[in-house]
């Protein structure tokens, strides 16, 4: 029988050093992947924000609307007016609500997810979780727009049961009532939030599955009941989940301008002013300075999130 | 002896499969009570039958007489050591430690002085700062203890414990175990598939197979008096002689088990064997021997003359070295 070689020869052509070459010297080849996508975060991406946000220290001139490129704080005043402030303020309550009430949706369907669904019931949950992200944002959103009209089905069902009075009493109530739910405060709360959910649900659930069964049977076993398994074990564990899942609902809500626009009263969001500001208005610096906001507010929230411990468990 | 644990023919099913299958046990107060057996066997589900973390699909554990019916874990006086130790990764070592304090509602500087205890009890006094995650797996498995332990539990489950860790550190905390359940009197079940750390720890064994108890007796019983050809393999890898053979040689025509170290080389008389196969284990030389088609195990002084591969040798054993296995159900 004949021996194989113990070292092959090299592999002909181009491609035959380029492997070899690749193989020794594996940080070039890091070097080769990673430039292009870190050329695109650079200047793309980064590169748009610090112009934004220099942006945001030029200032208008109220008479002519031209842009005056010196450095002020001018519009950073403005933006603390009362009007906009509100908005900010409207945006920032909304955006935490919306977190609050998905977090709490969510924890019950990933922690069926992570713990029991097996096989078919865990592609059924994924199914069941993304289908909604398969189809158009707009689709969905006027969708719920039928669904929360006066003339919609939801008033319908109210009807029928005749529970309207409580529909009635329910919209009569200051601030999340109004004319219908579609134009409330409440139905834009109920539309970010369904659109959102899968995004809560899908970092809560990559976090709950990371812990092990035994550490709630250890939980028990040292004497805890459910409930304090839950608040001493469980949650902390899922904590990363749960941020990783509210950076996505919190910025989402904080910079959208669609769904506030076609369900819900006629207040701005910050998204909307941005929106605005940077159009019809011709309001740039106004804009970015907005654009700023859900940034710092963002910058904040993490900031606290870490102050508290929320990613001691990573 | 009072009674610790009691199992009334406790059956466990998962779906067609039979985990534990009609036990009946009885492990008394203040024992070191072994479990045994291959992995699959139900050993482990008795144990969790126990710790409440499972329930009978049939009959009923009970706990110093007390019958645990749906009694929830967090309500059996009874603590774990879990085979991954199961530390808190979010809390410090005191923390977990604490924890069953904690829960408890111990006011905090108690706790934290109990914990500091427990934690100089398993030698890692000053540790209590640290997260799980900077700790070594023998370390770990110390804080484990050490959090079950100051529950003050009248039983100690203990799963695996010792399966994490290298050689050397699984016998010092034999030892340790074997030290603390002695200070302690707390009764303790723990459950191995190594038939030596059974064997050198408990002071009963339990033997499964298939989810039944195969045989229940001191490592002594166990190892020299085997009832079944399982027990005789899997308790230090016996012989087993075919009942053909063994009539031939006594009269009886029952299958016998035969201690690998029981069988002699000798100068003649005997059998005549071939060696097949040769290990050095240190202190002593372990030989598969090929008689007549059959195998047989020894295990030889190693210091003895230099036995080769293939060598032709005659081997004996004396007559009560044959354990006859007359209630074989294996």
């Amino acid at each position: 029988m004949a021996e194989s070689p113990a070292i092959t020869a090299p592999r002909d052509g181009v491609l035959g050093t380029v492997s070899d070459v690749l193989y020794r010297r594996p940080t070039l080849l890091l070097l080769l992947l990673l430039t292009p996508p870190l050329l695109w975060l650079g200047i793309i991406y980064l590169g748009s924000l610090f112009a934004l946000l220099a942006q945001s220290f030029f200032s208008i001139d109220e008479f002519s609307g031209v842009i005056q490129y010196r450095l002020t704080l001018k519009t950073y005043g403005e933006l603390l007016a009362p009007a906009n402030l509100d908005i900010i303020v409207r945006t920032t309550l909304m955006a935490g609500s919306v977190t609050v009430a998905a977090a709490i949706v969510a924890f019950p369907i990933a922690y069926y997810a992570a713990r029991y669904a097996r096989g078919k019931w865990k592609a059924l949950f994924y199914l069941g979780v993304m289908l909604p992200l398969w189809s158009s944002y707009l689709v969905k959103v006027y969708a719920w727009k039928l669904i929360l009209a006066k003339e919609g089905i939801l008033n319908w069902v109210f009807e029928n049961l005749h529970l309207t009075w409580l529909l009635d009493a329910y919209l009569s109530i200051p601030v999340i009532g109004g004319n219908s739910l579609s134009v409330s405060y409440s139905g834009t709360f109920l539309v970010f939030l369904y659109v959102w959910l899968p995004f809560m649900v899908l970092p809560m659930q990559a976090a709950l599955e990371r812990v092990p069964v035994s550490y709630l049977e250890a939980s028990a076993d040292l004497g805890a009941s459910p409930l304090q398994t839950f608040s001493k074990v469980l949650f902390p564990l899922a904590m990363p989940g749960v941020i990783a899942g509210s950076i996505f609902t919190f910025s989402l809500t904080l910079g959208d301008y669609i769904i506030p626009q076609i369900v819900g009263s006629s207040r701005l969001f910050i998204g909307q002013a941005v929106y605005s500001h940077q159009g019809t208005a011709g309001n740039i610096p106004l804009a970015a300075a907005f654009a700023v906001v859900p940034v710092i507010i963002m910058g904040f929230y993490l900031w606290m999130a870490k102050r508290q411990g929320a990613f001691d468990a990573l | 002896m009072k009674t610790a644990v009691h199992f009334e023919k406790v059956s466990r099913h998962f779906g067609d499969v039979k985990a534990v299958d009609s036990v009946d046990l009885t492990i008394g107060e203040g024992e070191f009570f072994a479990m045994l057996g291959p992995s699959g066997s139900g050993k482990t589900t008795c144990l969790r039958l126990i710790a409440g973390f499972d329930q009978p699909t049939f009959g009923d554990v009970s706990i110093f007489g007390e019958s645990t019916n749906g009694i929830p874990p967090y309500r059996r006086n009874v603590n774990t050591v879990f085979q991954d130790y199961a530390l808190f990764p979010h809390l410090s070592v005191a923390d977990n430690v604490a924890y069953g304090l904690m829960i408890r509602k111990v006011a905090k500087q108690e706790r934290r002085r109990v914990a500091d205890e427990a934690l100089e009890q398993v030698q890692l006094a000053g540790y209590g700062a640290r997260k799980p995650s900077q700790l070594s797996g023998g370390q770990r498995q110390r804080v484990a203890l050490a959090r079950a332990l100051v529950n003050k539990p009248r039983v100690l489950l203990l799963d695996e414990p010792l399966g994490a860790l290298d050689l050397k550190l699984r016998e010092e905390m034999q030892e340790e175990l074997k030290n603390l359940q002695r200070t302690l009197g707390i009764t303790f079940v723990f459950v191995t598939h190594d038939q030596g750390e059974a064997l050198s720890m408990a002071d009963r064994v339990a033997v499964f197979n298939e989810g039944r108890i195969m045989q229940v007796g001191t490592p002594q019983d166990v190892y020299h008096r085997p009832n079944s050809e399982f027990v005789a393999n899997f308790v230090g890898s016996s012989n087993v002689l075919p009942s053909e053979l063994v009539n031939e040689l006594t009269g009886k025509s029952v299958p016998a088990s035969l201690r690998p170290e029981a069988v002699k080389i000798v100068d003649e008389g005997g059998f005549e064997a071939e060696i097949v196969d040769i290990s050095f284990l240190g202190a002593a030389t372990r030989l598969s021997l090929k008689i007549d088609g059959m195998r047989l195990h020894a295990l030889v002084d190693g210091t003895k003359a230099a036995l080769e591969f293939r060598q032709k040798v005659r081997v004996d054993w004396d007559a009560e070295d044959l354990h006859l296995m007359y209630d074989n159900n294996g």
